[in-house]
């Protein structure tokens, strides 16, 4: 174990110095991830952009000049792809993941570090080609962020000529970026782990990053087979996904393809995409929640048994997507089934934590509070969800506008809210500083309640029928005036949680230097990267002495203990021993002895 | 039964370091991933790359099922390719079991070589695909030549990631690389040209079958 | 305290606003009740499960805030609970899932009383077909597209001669006579979607697909595009209008056949089967070839039957 301690004095002594490899070039999984985050931020800001003005068009046709039909669809495009794949893909697995899994497991970096920041720069390219398509002639791409083809690569669909190719460029080069990623996050889970964290022992959001990063490793590849097929079909013109059509009266050389094998290809990533985002916040919520709240998480297997089980399943429910897409009706009942089943594990989330909300002692911080919203919103948009798996009733409901609000519900306010938990809750260890209450508590109390104001209503503009991705209404009969009087008010409450964001944005800067010193662990939490020897954590984490990990993440307010929270890494008490088998109604088969003697001694036990 | 044996354990309770093998560094002394740690990535991306020639050949199939296809002859320097990408998988192995032998001056041969025979194949395909676009069988003719140029251009990009790895490796041979290094390197650029190799066999059967 | 009181707002405005709200479904306009019954069946269970989890959160917030000397309970897990919790879900969602399967096990499946009649999409307009006194629709192909025959029909098909065209008029229907909608698109996809019928379904190029129902209100009601194909999406409409017999009739007899659409040098004398096919295969492959994809079935003599989509999900 000398090897161990040359470790340690390499990590301090030649920890990178100047600015350029600290900051910039810096193969530091901190470092990365704020670039990550901060990366995604920015792009997501300009989808936000953008959904203002598409807002305005609907609540006031026409009173934006340049928002034309052209112009709508393209940001209506560009908004959904940034969202889903460069903002929340990106926050929660290259920003979230590469901070937090070596600190919550117990490492000093990801194992392979040059990769990782191999990652982040070509995600950047990948973020660069698709904002240069904004200033290339024709502009972005105008398909919609399904990219169905025909139409994708067709005139009559704004930046057919640059914007889809860029696009798809775009998300090749961020697929790739994802691979390198991936691999890491993966490896480093199960290889890098401090001494005594089993697989058990980690906290949900090590779990719920890594089953969703395993998730992506396997999507991911089926939308680069599909994009590159697709940018083939329309630069040399092949044929996978076109058949023989006629365009603008001028019949192409198309022939034989089928725009139903995008289709399927497209959902067979999309689908899984979902839970992609979804994991990793179901598994920051479920720490959140249980901190703030000093009480352990309620049903930990359960919750590591649904993340997985929902894993496996989101890959076998895609076709419900397609339920009036054409293909073979018969595919609809197996669809149908599959995805109604994998509403029980989900269920059992949703269950547990709300059962870890009784009988607990609950502190109603702004992390808590965005996490509780984050309950609400997700069970409204996972109930509105059966509607459109239940296979006969998403046909009258689908390409309405009842499917935006369900999916901007789950996919959009859900996650969302969970970022803006998990940064309110992880930024004191990030910068040392707690961000400020009060600007929080508006940005929490505007984004929730008009969140809620905007979504709310929108799926009953979908039960009257009104379809999606219209860039406008008038002269529609079945539409009546009161629409469209409910769509300006929801444009209204779409500015005012737009601005609130700014808010939040001047709250991280303005904290950095005046917010109230944190501590080492302002939240009282049990993981690991609260129990670093600095904070915010040094090039290499943990200093001379790598942590051993005694207990789950879990052990809040345990009978007996005098405080309400155990570390991890705090050596099992004498009080504990005893309850062992009183706890466990069919002890475990004995192990190793918990002090392996070949073993030099670890923190806390020297 | 492991994995489950793991994912049933009752975390709340004292099983203190019940797993304890596991947690082997990751990282060695001097603060690079270990052989372990690399071979566990490299079988991740294996896993993803499978995945991914896996749905060429799904999609592959189901439009094979529709319009417009017509069988592609293959080049028949294909064969002899396919003849030196294997000689290639067994240079590699056989300069993996002598680095582990002892014999790294032996090994470093066969592993230069094993890298050759995969830049041989890949000059290989290159006049696989002249002769085809000399043949007028353009990628937009027909869906069959699409694909061919798809799934072979995407192996050769496979490749050539590992020939840089390889080149890299071999930097590293001629410099003073401690032996268990040279051992480390060939064994993973070993694995990988094996899988090359499967990936390969798998494609031109799918190409030769239909 | 306040994110209690707020919970239990959101539950009561949710609630009052479901039921005294403008903004409800269309008044229905064909057979497709069973949808909106589905669709209640599902919206109270899920409305059930929202009100109680919202409401239970807010008695947890209420009930165990913190408050000095508080501690928590530990519990790490109460299988009983859990499965008890994961039983009555269980139910709850075949009780949803149950209804739905059978309405669409009805709604792919169309009578066999059922007429036809054909919509074609194209950007960003709607043309239909109507089978002439034969009742059968004639085949189609892109190919087959010229100045005169603007939805494809095949001129050496005899079933597709005395088919009538509506081009830029509206589409109309007999009351109550169900009716199956084969949906061909000639570029991108679009979706024929009528509210007032609930029923849509996606068209696609180079495939023909399906869905039915049976119109029970008389009344003219807009057709619109429900898949995003380009610029003109919102501004891809037509009317449908359904009459009584007497005026049905009357309209029907107002309609040109295809024969008379087209020039008669098009219209050929009487080419035997064997030809027909013939002169499919000396055109390009390629085409040939989309032709089969277009009419894969247990017979390609039968144009009307194999227009149904059915053997020609490629997927």
């Amino acid at each position: 174990m000398t090897e161990d301690n040359a470790t340690d004095t390499e990590a301090e002594d030649h920890g990178p110095t100047t600015f350029l490899t600290k900051y910039v070039w810096s193969q530091d999984h901190k470092v990365i991830a704020i670039q990550y985050g901060l990366t995604a931020i920015a792009i997501g800001l300009v989808a936000l952009v953008l959904s203002w003005l598409m807002r305005m068009q609907l609540g006031f046709p026409g009173a934006l000049e340049f928002v034309d039909q052209e112009a709508y669809y393209q940001y209506a495009t560009m908004h959904g792809m940034i969202m889903v794949i460069y903002l929340l893909t990106a926050i929660f697995l290259g920003g979230f993941g590469n901070y937090l899994i070596p600190l919550m497991v117990g490492a000093r970096d990801m194992v392979f570090p040059y990769l990782n920041m191999l990652s982040y720069w070509v995600y950047l390219i990948a973020v660069l080609v698709l904002v240069s398509s904004f200033f290339v002639p024709g502009g972005p791409t105008g398909a919609g962020w399904t990219l169905y083809p025909p139409q994708s690569i067709l005139e009559g669909t704004p930046g057919y000529d640059w914007g889809i190719i860029l696009m798809l460029t775009s998300l090749v080069i961020f697929i790739i970026a994802f691979t390198m990623g991936g691999l890491n996050y993966v490896t480093t889970i199960l290889q890098a782990r401090a001494r005594g964290m089993t697989l058990m022992r980690m906290p949900l959001t090590v779990w719920g990053i890594f089953v969703a990063t395993f998730m992506g490793l396997l999507a991911f590849p089926v939308l680069f087979v599909s994009g590159v097929m697709l940018l083939l079909d329309r630069v040399i013109g092949t044929s996978f996904f076109v058949p023989e059509i006629i365009s603008m009266g001028e019949p192409l050389a198309y022939g034989g393809g089928s725009p139903l094998l995008f289709q399927h290809l497209f959902w067979f990533f999309g689908h899984p995409e979902v839970y992609i985002v979804a994991l990793p916040a179901f598994g920051i919520v479920s720490d959140l929640l249980s901190i703030h709240a000093r009480k352990n998480i309620f049903g930990y297997r359960m919750m590591v048994w649904a993340l997985i089980g929902i894993g496996a399943l989101s890959f076998i429910v895609w076709a419900h997507h397609m339920y009036v897409s054409g293909m073979d009706p018969a595919f609809g009942f197996f669809f149908a089934v599959t995805t109604l089943i994998i509403a029980v594990p989900t269920a059992i989330k949703v269950y547990n934590w709300v059962l870890t909300l009784w009988r607990g002692d609950i502190h109603l911080t702004i992390p808590m509070l965005f996490s509780i919203s984050f309950v609400l919103t997700f069970v409204f948009g996972g109930l509105t969800g059966l509607f459109l798996g239940n296979v006969v009733v998403d046909v009258p409901l689908s390409d309405t506008y009842f499917v935006v609000a369900h999916f901007h519900m789950v996919m959009g306010v859900a996650p969302i809210m969970v970022v803006f938990g998990a940064i309110y809750h992880w930024y004191p260890k990030m910068t040392g500083r707690m961000l400020n209450g009060p600007m929080g508590q508006i940005h929490f109390w505007v984004t929730f309640l008009g969140t809620y104001a905007i979504y709310f209503p929108m799926h009953y503009l979908g039960f009257v029928g009104v379809p999606r991705r219209y860039y406008g209404y008038e002269d529609i009969e079945f539409i009546p005036q009161s629409v469209h009087d409910l769509n300006a008010a929801i444009t209204v409450a779409a500015l005012f949680v737009g601005v609130v964001q700014l808010l939040f944005l001047y709250n991280l800067v303005w904290s950095l230097k005046r917010g109230e010193l944190a501590g080492g662990n302002p939240w009282r939490a049990t993981s690991l990267e609260w129990q670093t020897p600095n904070t915010p954590p040094v090039h290499g984490n943990w200093g001379k002495n790598m942590p051993q990990v005694h207990r789950w993440a879990y052990d809040f307010s345990v009978p007996g203990a005098d405080k309400d929270f155990m570390p991890q890494n705090m050596p099992r008490q004498s009080f504990e021993a005893a309850d062992v088998h009183k706890l466990d109604p069919d002890p475990p088969t004995a192990g190793p002895p918990s002090d392996d003697p070949a073993l030099p001694p670890r923190e806390g036990e020297a | 039964m492991r994995f489950f044996k793991i994912i049933t354990a009752r975390p709340w309770l004292g099983e203190e370091t019940a797993y304890s093998a596991e947690f082997d560094a990751a990282l060695g002394a001097d603060g690079l991933a270990t052989l372990k740690t690399k071979r566990m990535g490299l079988f991740i991306f294996i896993g993803v790359a499978t995945a991914l020639f896996g749905l060429f050949a799904v999609a592959y199939y189901m439009r094979m099922m529709m319009g417009g296809w017509h069988m592609l002859m293959e080049p028949l320097i294909l064969w002899p390719n396919t003849l030196i990408l294997m000689v290639g998988g067994g240079l590699m192995q056989w300069a993996s079991w002598l680095s582990k032998q002892g014999n790294v001056p032996r090994a470093k041969q066969a592993f230069f070589a094993g890298g050759i025979a995969g830049l041989l194949f890949l000059g290989g395909q290159l006049l696989a695909w002249q002769e085809l676009i000399e043949l007028g069988c353009y990628a937009e003719v027909n869906p069959a030549n699409a694909f061919f140029y798809v799934i072979t251009g995407l192996h050769g990009l496979h490749l050539m990631g590992g020939l840089f790895v390889w080149g890299n490796a071999l930097f590293k041979t001629m410099g003073d690389a401690s032996p268990a290094a040279i051992t480390a390197s060939i064994e993973l650029c070993d694995y990988y040209w094996h899988f090359m190799l499967a990936v390969w066999i798998a494609i031109f059967a799918l190409l030769v079958v239909t | 305290m306040v994110l209690a009181i707020v919970l239990v707002l959101i539950v009561l405005i949710t609630v009052l606003f479901t039921f005294y709200s403008p903004w409800w479904f269309t008044p229905l306009a064909s057979n497709w009740g069973t949808i909106d019954d589905a669709l209640i069946i599902t919206f109270a269970i899920t409305g059930f499960v929202f009100v109680a989890v919202t409401l239970f959160m807010a008695l947890a917030i209420f009930k165990f805030r913190h408050v000095e000397g508080r501690k928590a309970a530990f519990e790490p897990e109460n299988k009983k609970l859990e499965w008890w919790l994961i039983g009555v879900t269980t139910i709850g969602i075949a009780g949803m899932l149950a209804p739905g399967l059978i309405v669409w096990a009805d709604y792919v499946k169309p009578p066999p009383n059922a007429g036809v009649f054909e919509a074609v999409g194209q950007q960003w307009s709607w043309s239909f077909r109507l089978p002439g006194k034969d009742g059968k629709l004639g085949r189609a192909a892109v190919r087959f597209i010229t100045d005169d025959n603007i939805l494809g029909v095949d001129p050496r098909d005899a079933n597709g001669l005395d088919d009538l065209i509506i081009d830029g008029d509206d589409l109309h229907l007999l009351l109550n006579q169900p009716v199956k909608a084969n949906l061909r698109s000639l570029d991108v996809l679009h979706d024929f979607y009528v509210p007032q019928f609930r029923a849509k379904m996606d068209l696609v190029p180079g495939m023909v697909t399906y869905f039915w129902f049976t119109p029970t209100l008389p009344g003219s009601y807009e057709i619109l595009c429900a898949e995003l194909c380009g610029l003109g999406h919102s501004d891809m409409r037509s009317l449908v209008v359904v009459d009584e017999p007497g005026d049905y009739q009357a309209w029907l007899s107002e309609q040109i056949t295809f024969a008379e659409m087209i020039a008669p040098e098009d219209v050929p004398e009487d080419m035997p089967e064997e030809v027909a096919e013939e002169a499919v295969e000396s055109e390009q492959q390629p085409e040939v070839a989309d032709e089969v994809a277009l009419n894969v079935g247990p017979s390609t003599a039968l144009s009307a039957e194999l227009s149904t989509g059915e053997g020609t999900t490629n997927d």
